[in-house]
């Protein structure tokens, strides 16, 4: 990964200087090796921070909407599936293509640190990555662990390593994608008797403290204001409440992007309380790909949708209701 | 020093459960948080931070305040408050139990918060001591010694025992209710375990946080300090570093309109919230700069500035660990806290 890091920062840096672009979105150091956290840089001393390591799993293509609406272009580091949550931003214009230079990055899968805490390991002083070895250190003594036990969740099912869209590249080895099928715990779901199904959210959702840090993560989730927020809305909302509330809440949200959702799997990476809610987009994304045929969102930056558009061929409604009954 | 054996700790949460209700950390679909113990649930006595803190136990996340009811002309006010029924609070950290110091200095002050005041009177606190501290831990940075809490009753845990003491009178008759679950014993075993573990705790890579720049007399220079704008700039604006903070305290007063009246309620707020403080004239706070910044002065000027020198973070490393993007107060204290930071 460190080659790759050192060139980002060449090009980051040449970028700058020459005034091509007047900031660079990245990652900047934390206070360990596991928790860098997204960053803007504007001049080529603040570089001295930058990295990209295994732990860069934060998708970067929303701060877009804010920060590209300062003038000049900006460029922005992206892996492969932030580069459909980018692509996305183009096609609903809420990031102008024109405003943003696009490095495509080598991606091998990042890091959950969640993981490792759960699988023993605390008080981590240091991890150092061998290739497909990942030694951890603590307090407690050294641990090691295979790359794929320690992967994000969302990286275990990745759906691509192409890029969607980008100005150049950076990348150093080939890639491969997930190892998992991304639609086998919906099937998993799908296969569960309709109570047993409403047991697992329930217990899932329960856990629900109404942070937003789902939705305020979610590239889909890109209103100016949330109905959830605004009081003069009438349904504004923050109380946490386990029987009703954030049932509806999450199934709303899901509901609000699909056909949009590209399946970065932000929302999951991002929850306290560790509830799988990609699983409600990826049911969505499912359902859409048998309905209307397949369609990944965020593969292009225009033209139609299956939920905005309209063909002979499309699904009925009730074909829901047969697809449940079989 | 007492003692229980480890197996029997079922038996012993269902002793307490017959008089008195049970709050303790049991794991739900993968995750740790303090809940309403019930025969059947998992507790985890081991797991060292709790997603959420135990302050839900005294100020729940939402609650309902009063209901008014509607016939006609006539408006009747009903109050909801319930006896509160006694109740034990279980497996308190060092940490959690000095925010719970934190919050009475706000839900106990003139005007007192009787919601809170009850069950906060009603409730046994049963604090456990720390055996693992991990490394987003630094709640020595604010005098807390992870290895012998306070609380009404106090305990430690290693592989086979569980070790309690009595600290107050509430800890005693707790200690009388159990008496057949515990042997004298362990005096030797946790002080091996405090000595163990305060040496780790001296390691932990916080623990020389330096605090000496926050107080009230550097109030509008650290208020004005430009590195703001750098520590708050990935911050989404969500709501988890309030949520999971044992001394967070903010709340919103909400009505819901029912068929026959209304019942008002309260919930936990966050500073981090474009609606949080909403006025008539809209949020004093404009930017996400502001509210990020509101977060850190109050725990760390404001409220110490009040409550002679008290800090409101007490160093338990939850926002360490869950914020999404890795913000959080430690780096805050690094960059405004004072020269051994650097």
């Amino acid at each position: 990964m460190r080659d790759i890091e050192l060139k980002m920062i060449e090009r980051a840096k040449a970028l700058l200087e020459s005034g091509e672009v007047a900031r660079v979105v990245g990652w900047k150091k934390g206070e360990f090796y596991f928790d860098p956290m997204p960053a803007v840089f504007e001049t080529v001393e603040e570089l001295n921070d930058f990295v990209y390591n295994s732990f860069c799993g934060a998708n970067l293509s929303k701060y877009l909407i804010k920060v590209s609406k300062n003038p000049g272009k900006t460029a922005i580091f992206l892996k492969p599936c932030d580069s459909f949550s980018l692509n996305q931003l183009f096609k609903e214009h809420r990031v102008i293509r024109e405003n943003i230079y696009v490095i495509a990055i080598e991606c091998q899968g990042k890091l959950s640190v969640e993981k490792m805490k759960k699988l023993g390991v605390s008080a981590i002083t240091e991890v150092n990555e061998n290739g497909e070895e990942i030694v951890v250190s603590s307090l407690y003594g050294e641990t090691k662990f295979s790359r794929d036990e320690v992967l994000l969740g969302k990286c275990e099912t990745c759906k691509s390593k192409v890029h969607q869209v980008k100005d150049e590249e950076i990348i150093l080895r080939e890639m491969q994608a997930g190892k998992k099928d991304r639609f086998e715990d919906v099937e998993k779901l799908e296969a569960m008797s309709e109570e047993e199904r409403f047991t697992f959210w329930r217990e899932q959702l329960s856990k629900c403290i109404r942070c937003n840090a789902c939705r305020n993560v979610c590239p889909a989730c890109s209103c100016m204001k949330c109905v959830f927020d605004n009081p003069a809305s009438g349904i504004a909302a923050k109380a946490n409440d386990d029987k009703f509330e954030e049932q509806l809440f999450h199934i709303i949200r899901a509901f609000h992007v699909a056909g949009r959702c590209t399946d970065c799997g932000e929302c999951s990476r991002v929850c306290p309380q560790g509830i799988p809610l990609h699983l409600l987009n990826r049911k969505f994304i499912k359902d859409i790909d048998g309905l209307y045929g397949e369609y990944q969102a965020g593969e292009t930056a225009e033209g139609k949708t299956p939920l905005t558009s309209y063909n002979e061929e499309d699904g009925e409604p009730s074909d829901v209701f047969k697809g449940e009954e079989k | 020093m007492l003692r229980i054996a480890k197996e029997k700790l079922n038996a012993l949460y269902a002793k307490i459960n017959e008089s008195m209700g049970l709050f303790i950390p049991v794991k739900r679909a993968g995750e740790v948080n303090y809940e309403i113990w019930k025969e059947g649930k998992e507790v985890s006595l081991e797991t060292l931070k709790t997603v959420k803190s135990p302050k839900n136990m005294f100020f729940p996340s939402t609650e309902n305040m009063m209901k008014f009811k509607t016939e006609g002309k006539a408006l009747e006010i009903v109050d909801v408050r319930d006896e509160k029924k006694p109740f034990v609070l279980f497996g308190v950290k060092a940490c959690d139990y000095k925010a719970i110091e934190v919050l009475d200095k706000v839900f106990l002050a003139d005007p007192v918060d009787t919601f809170y005041q009850a069950r906060r009177e009603a409730t046994t606190i049963v604090t456990l001591a720390c055996s693992r501290p991990e490394e987003s831990c630094f709640c020595g940075v604010f005098g807390i010694d992870a290895t012998s809490p306070l609380g009404d009753a106090t305990s430690w845990l290693d592989e086979s025992y569980l070790y309690v003491q009595a600290n107050t009178e509430k800890g005693e008759a707790l200690i009388a209710l159990i008496k057949e679950f515990v042997e004298e014993g362990g005096d030797a075993e946790v002080k091996a375990q405090q000595e163990k573990t305060t040496e780790i705790l001296k390691k932990l890579p916080f623990a020389q946080l330096d605090l000496s720049r926050f107080k009230p007399e550097n109030l509008n220079e650290l208020f004005e300090a430009p590195q703001w704008e750098e520590l708050s700039e990935a911050c989404l604006g969500c709501g988890t570093c309030t949520f999971v903070c044992p001394t967070c305290q903010c709340f919103d007063i909400r009505d819901f309109k029912t068929h026959d009246g209304v019942i008002r309620y309260r919930c936990w707020d966050s500073c981090m919230y474009s609606d949080f403080t909403l006025m008539a004239h809209g949020n004093s706070r404009t930017t996400q700069m502001q509210r990020f910044r509101q977060r850190f002065m109050h725990k760390l000027v404001y409220y110490p500035s009040q409550n002679d020198g008290l800090y409101s973070c007490v160093g338990c490393g939850r926002c360490v660990n869950k914020c999404p993007q890795n913000l959080n107060i430690v780096k805050v204290i690094k960059t405004l806290g004072g020269k051994k930071n650097d």
